[in-house]
C-alpha cells in the first residue's frame, strides 16, 4: 500500500468510527428500551429530531451552542419520559405488535406535527465555526467535528457503563431486563425503572442529535427516521436487547458504509446500500442472534 | 393473630381457575408446608399473595392488613417475600449484585452491610464467588443465593417456591438443613413442596393441596401418621 491510501485509510477509519459511534448511542438507546420493555421504539429517531428542532430555535434566540447542547439534550430525555407515559404505558402489557405499531403511530404523529407547525423544509442550525475545522495530524487532517464525536461517543459509552454497574438504579435496570417479575419481588418499581430507561434513551438520542447536526447543519421533520433505522438495523446485528452487541453493531455498520463509501469502485458506488445490506445479512446467516446476543432473549417482560 | 391469613382466596387464569378458595393461616415464628403435586395451584397460591397474579377472590392479610390489591413491589417493603420456583436469580449479575437487589428498598446502610455479613455467613460459598456472575453457580449455589437473596429484605415471612426443584439428592439435604437453620433464626416460613417426606420431617405444620383445594391440613406428626397425604396424591389427578 502506498503513503497515500494508508492516509486516505486512515481518514476513513475515523469517520467509520464517527458515524458508527452515532449508530452505536442511537442503537444503544433502541437497546436498553428493548431489554426493558420488549419493545421497539420506532418513534426514538423522533427524539433526535425534537432535539434537532431545540437546537435550531436556540440558535434563533441567539442562545450560545455551549448552552444549547446541554438544553437540546434535556429536552430529548424529556420527551422521551413524557412519550412514555402518554403513549406507551397504556400499552405496556399489550403484544409485541401493538407496542411496535403504537411506537410508528407516535413517530408519524411527531413528523407531522414538525411538518404543519415548523416547516416541511429543512432549517439550518447554526454552528460554531470551530466544528467546521479541522486539525492536521502529520498529513492527514481530522474534521473537529468528527473528533468531538468520537469524544462524546467514548464520554457516553463510559458513563452508561458506570451508570449500570456502579449505581442501584442501574444495576436494577439490568435485572429487570433479565426477568422483571422478579425484579419487581425485589422492590423494583416498574414505573420508575421503566420512566428511567426511557430517560437513559433520551439522553443518548440527544447526544446522537447533537452530533448529527454537528455534521450537517440542519434539521428537518425526517431528520431522525434514516440514522433510528440504520440504528434499528445495527441492533439487530448485533443482538436484538443487548447493549454491547447494540455497540458492536453500531460500530460494524459504521465501518461498513464508510469503507463501502471510500473504496468501492466507482462503477459500483451507486450498490453501496444494497452491499453493505447485503454484508448484515451475511453476518446474520452467520449468526442468525447477532454478533453478541443478549442473555435473556424470550424472557418474559413486566 | 395470624401473620398470615389467606381465607377464601381464588386464582384465575382466563377460563380455568387454578385455585379455587382456600383457606390458609402461619402464625409468627411457623414453619408451615403447602404440599401437592404438580400443578394443583400451590405456586399460584404463593404468586397470589406475593401480587404477581391477580386475587381473583377472597382475602389475603398479612400483619392483620389486606394487602391482595398491593403491588408486589410494595409488599417487600412491608417484609414479604417470594423465593421464586426455578430460583431466577439474575444469571448476568454479579453474586453480590444479586445479593444487593435483595435490599433495594433498604435505606439503611449499616443494617445492609450487618444483612451481608450474614448472608455470607450463612453461604460461605457465596463469599468466595462474590464477583462471579451468578449464572455460573451450580444448581445448588444459585438455589442458596435466591434464598440469600430474599432474605435480604430481612422478610418477616419468606415464601419459599419449591427449593429442593431439580437439584441432586445430596443437595436437597444441604437446602434442607438450611430451612431448618432458617427457622431457627426465628424466620417464618411458607414452604410449597412437592418432596413430602423431607418436607413433613422439617415443618411444624402442613397443608395439603389437590386440584385447587385444600384436602388436608393438620400437623406435621398428624399428616404423616395418616394416609390423607398419599390419598390425596392419589386421588387428586
Amino acid at each position: 500500500m502506498s503513503a497515500v491510501t494508508i492516509e486516505l485509510f486512515l481518514q476513513q477509519t475515523v469517520n467509520a468510527v464517527s458515524l458508527g459511534g452515532t449508530y452505536a448511542l442511537l442503537a444503544l438507546g433502541l437497546a436498553i428500551v428493548f431489554s426493558i420493555m420488549g419493545m421497539i421504539n420506532f418513534a426514538h429517531g423522533e427524539l433526535m429530531t425534537i432535539s434537532g428542532y431545540t437546537l435550531f430555535y436556540c440558535g434563533l434566540a441567539g442562545v450560545p451552542f455551549i448552552v444549547s447542547v446541554p438544553l437540546a439534550i434535556l429536552v430529548a430525555m424529556l420527551a422521551a419520559m413524557a412519550m412514555e407515559r402518554i403513549a406507551f404505558r397504556p400499552v405496556r402489557n399489550s403484544s409485541p405488535a401493538t407496542m411496535l405499531v403504537t411506537s410508528f403511530a407516535v413517530a408519524i404523529i411527531l413528523q407531522t406535527l414538525f411538518q404543519n407547525l415548523i416547516s416541511t423544509r429543512s432549517q439550518p442550525v447554526l454552528l460554531p465555526d470551530i466544528l467546521a475545522e479541522s486539525i492536521a495530524i502529520g498529513d492527514f487532517l481530522i474534521g473537529v467535528n468528527k473528533l468531538l464525536a468520537i469524544g462524546a461517543t467514548i464520554v457516553m459509552l463510559l458513563f452508561l457503563n458506570w451508570f449500570l454497574k456502579r449505581t442501584a438504579v442501574g444495576v436494577a435496570m439490568r435485572a429487570a431486563a433479565e426477568d422483571f417479575p422478579v425484579a419487581r419481588l425485589m422492590g423494583v418499581r416498574a414505573n420508575a425503572v421503566i420512566s428511567g430507561a426511557f430517560a437513559l434513551s433520551g439522553l443518548l438520542a440527544g447526544v446522537a442529535a447533537v452530533l448529527w447536526v454537528s455534521q450537517r447543519a440542519s434539521v428537518d421533520p425526517l431528520m431522525g427516521f434514516v440514522p433510528v433505522l440504520k440504528a434499528f438495523i445495527a441492533s439487530i446485528l448485533g443482538g436484538l436487547g443487548s447493549l454491547t452487541g447494540a455497540v458492536a453493531g453500531g460500530f460494524l455498520l459504521g465501518f461498513i458504509e464508510i469503507y463501502l463509501t471510500a473504496f468501492l469502485p466507482e462503477a459500483l458506488q451507486e450498490f453501496k446500500e444494497p452491499i453493505g445490506l447485503g454484508i448484515v445479512v451475511l453476518v446474520l446467516l452467520w449468526r442468525p442472534n447477532g454478533l453478541i446476543p443478549a442473555a435473556g432473549v424470550g424472557t418474559e417482560k413486566v | 393473630m395470624p401473620l398470615l391469613d389467606v381465607t377464601g382466596l381464588h386464582v384465575r387464569y382466563g377460563a380455568v381457575d387454578a385455585v379455587r378458595g382456600i383457606d390458609l393461616k402461619v402464625e409468627e415464628g411457623e414453619l408451615v408446608a403447602l404440599l401437592g403435586a404438580n400443578g394443583v395451584g400451590k405456586s399460584s397460591t404463593l404468586n397470589a399473595i406475593i401480587g404477581l397474579v391477580p386475587v381473583a377472590g377472597g382475602a389475603v392479610r398479612f400483619r392483620d392488613e389486606d394487602v391482595s390489591r398491593v403491588p408486589t413491589e410494595l409488599l417487600v417493603r412491608r417484609g414479604l417475600t417470594l423465593t421464586p420456583e426455578g430460583r431466577r436469580i439474575f444469571a448476568g449479575l454479579t453474586v453480590e449484585e444479586n445479593l444487593s437487589l435483595g435490599a433495594y428498598g433498604r435505606r439503611d446502610a449499616k443494617a445492609v452491610s450487618s444483612s451481608y455479613e450474614r448472608m455470607y455467613g450463612l453461604f460461605p460459598v457465596l463469599t468466595e464467588r462474590r464477583q462471579q456472575l451468578a449464572g455460573t453457580l451450580s444448581g445448588g449455589e444459585q438455589q442458596m443465593l435466591a434464598i440469600a437473596r430474599s432474605l435480604m429484605s430481612e422478610p418477616q415471612l419468606l415464601l419459599l417456591d419449591e427449593p429442593s426443584l431439580g437439584l441432586a439428592p445430596q443437595i436437597v439435604e444441604t437446602i434442607f438443613d438450611l430451612i431448618g437453620a432458617l427457622r431457627a433464626d426465628g424466620i417464618t416460613i411458607l414452604l410449597v413442596e412437592q418432596n413430602v417426606a423431607m418436607s413433613l420431617d422439617l415443618v411444624d405444620r402442613g397443608y395439603v393441596m389437590t386440584g385447587g383445594a385444600i384436602t388436608a391440613s393438620g400437623s406435621a406428626d398428624e399428616l404423616k401418621s395418616s394416609n390423607l397425604v398419599e390419598q390425596a396424591y392419589l386421588g387428586g389427578h
